[in-house]
């Protein structure tokens, strides 16, 4: 209770690591598979909060970088038999590439000229998803992607029961821990609060010999590299890559999860995660009108919940007991 | 030595508007200069083609000797110049301390450090300047809970984070009280003592311009029409004419 008390967001991490670790011995394959999913998606929403949290750069077009890792990674692994663990980190290296091109031009511009900007881009990716038949698929994608080989691990007598999609899960859950340890490391850094700096105030940035677009050029590129590591693995877990991937309603989709979890906390986009999937599954049972749910969320978000989920329980505290509503800071 | 500051012939047209012309003057002796000057006259504008914000159409800067028309602000201010600027600017969802170390961080080159915590580094040249500039009670404070004054001591801490060896004020007491603007007064006679740093202020307070300035350029429509020693722009005539007015002794 004590330790509850004193490191509520430490705690409370222990718990869901422990949770996810031996998730596969006690629930069903439904359920890992829902886990895998939440992995890759809370991935996809803290590379993306990484920019318009911490960054301020409200980027419309960060599906395309989703795309791009996916693509990469399925064409490496299956046109060209390489490995999982040389074709994600080569998915996650193009996604960056395409990144510094398009942020380039982007992180010139400021407020809805830089969202708009991310949005033609992430069209352009998505275009050549679509009609590039003889390298992606066209509309019909690629699909029989391979699963990495777990072989030499089924070797172990312990292990020759488990199966590749449980594998397949400690894999999404490694890879995401790591990326969104790198995440969390980048932001408690100088370079981090830089980032922070040049979202607060670019001016005064310049004029304490901060270079603004660079520092926002290299954010870009990592948010990107993120999200193309979250695409990699969508891809294989998906068993297949579709141009809807990195499609503009995706980059919407992850928006409003940075949004439902709150942008101003570190851990609010995977909250949203979360929850998004699970309102997905649950409603996906009794209504057809997924796209309408989501468009009520973002309405409710917007008038009632300015800081998302994770600013619900201050939220509260402040309703009940009349607390001040602190200003400013950083998140 | 070479002169701390040059401007050599600078101007700059926006839209067709002159903004500055044929701007010329030297910093060399004494320590701190000031731009006076009606609203208008071009005084932000010359700020902001010294430190680099604008390029100026034609004519030269030199800093310490060295030709810096082309420099990006960044490089400039890494090289000795600073400023702070008309209004309060700083980092408002930052503390204190942190809006300081923001600038230590910069100072040091350590911008591109990702993987190692902040923490509180700097921590202690932090607190020294903050002594420096009278806000050390502040150290935690955030921004948005500063009064005016203490906004504007803020700014003039992050410039000095930099240790510059020019800076340049942009009407650093305005909006302030009388006392304040006292107060103010003597802390930058301190830094300038101190620290041995050249200032260029722009300023609307005469009473402040007269008391503190080495020397003081006058423009007015662009143009550089007095530079001299206080009681030299006191006794022009061309000055009282446009700018001080008659009744200014």
């Amino acid at each position: 209770m004590i330790a509850l008390k004193k490191h509520p967001i430490g705690s409370m991490l222990t718990v869901v690591a422990v949770l996810l670790i031996f998730l596969p011995s006690f629930a069903s394959n439904n359920y890992v598979n829902f886990a895998t999913d939440a992995l890759i998606l809370a991935l996809l929403a803290i590379s993306l909060n990484f920019l318009v949290g911490y960054g301020g750069m409200v980027s419309f077009g960060h599906a395309a970088y989703y795309g791009v890792g996916a693509y990469a990674c399925a064409l490496l692994m299956k046109e060209m038999q390489l490995p999982f663990s040389v074709a994600l980190p080569a998915a996650a290296g193009l996604a960056a590439a395409v990144a510094l091109f398009a942020g380039y031009f982007c992180v010139q511009l400021t407020k809805v000229y830089f969202s708009m900007l991310t949005l033609a881009f992430a069209q352009i990716v998505w275009a050549i998803c679509y009609r590039w038949d003889g390298l992606t698929g066209g509309d019909q994608g690629l699909s029989g992607i391979p699963y990495p080989d777990f072989s030499w691990l089924k070797s172990f007598p312990a292990l020759a029961d488990v199966s590749d999609g449980q594998f397949f899960y400690y894999v999404v859950l490694a890879i995401v821990t790591a990326c969104v340890g790198l995440a969390f490391v980048l932001i408690r850094s100088p370079f981090g609060r830089c980032l922070i700096a040049a979202r607060e105030n670019p001016q005064r940035c310049t004029f304490i010999g901060l270079n603004v677009h660079a520092i926002q050029l290299a954010a870009f590129c990592i948010a990107a590299a993120l999200a193309g590591v979250a695409g990699g693995l969508f891809g294989v877990y998906n068993r297949g890559v579709y141009p809807d991937f990195a499609e503009y309603t995706k980059g919407a989709e992850v928006l409003i999860v940075v949004l439902l979890g709150g942008s101003g906390t570190f851990w609010g986009p995977a909250i949203g995660a979360a929850v998004l999937l699970w309102l997905h599954q649950e409603t996906g049972a009794v209504t057809e009108y997924w796209g309408a749910i989501l468009g009520l969320i973002l309405a409710i978000l917007t008038l009632a919940l300015p800081d998302g989920l994770a600013g619900l329980g201050s939220m509260v505290k402040r309703k009940l007991f009349g607390k001040p509503k602190a200003e400013g800071g950083a998140p | 030595m070479s002169e701390t500051l040059a401007v050599n012939n600078v101007s700059i047209t926006f839209s067709g508007f002159k903004a500055i012309t044929d701007v010329s003057f030297t910093m060399d002796e004494g320590s701190i200069y000031s731009v006076i000057g009606p609203n208008g006259a071009g005084k932000s504008t010359l700020f902001n083609l010294i430190t680099g914000l604008n390029r100026p159409d034609h004519g030269k800067i030199t800093c310490f000797g060295r030709d810096i028309t082309n420099w990006s602000p960044e490089k400039r201010c890494h090289r000795g110049m600073g400023r702070s600027f008309q209004r309060s600017n700083i980092f408002p969802a930052l503390t204190v301390f942190e809006n300081i170390q923001t600038a230590m961080i910069s100072k040091h080159h350590e911008g591109w450090g990702m993987f190692l915590p902040l923490g509180k580094k700097h921590l202690e040249d932090v607190r020294r300047l903050l002594v420096e500039v009278e806000l050390i009670d502040k150290i935690d404070a955030k921004v948005t809970e500063l009064s005016h004054g203490n906004r504007r001591q803020l700014e003039l801490a992050i410039a000095l984070a930099l240790e510059p060896k020019v800076l340049l004020l942009d009407e650093p007491t305005a909006g302030m009280s009388v006392s304040e603007t006292h107060h103010c007064v003597e802390l930058l006679k301190k830094i300038v003592d101190e620290r041995g740093v050249k200032l260029l202020l722009t300023e609307h307070d005469m009473d402040v311009v007269f008391e503190i300035s080495d020397r003081i350029m006058v423009l007015s429509q662009g143009q550089n029409i007095a530079f001299g020693t206080p009681s030299e722009i006191r006794a022009s005539s061309i000055v009282r004419e446009t700018y001080l007015g008659n009744d200014k002794k």
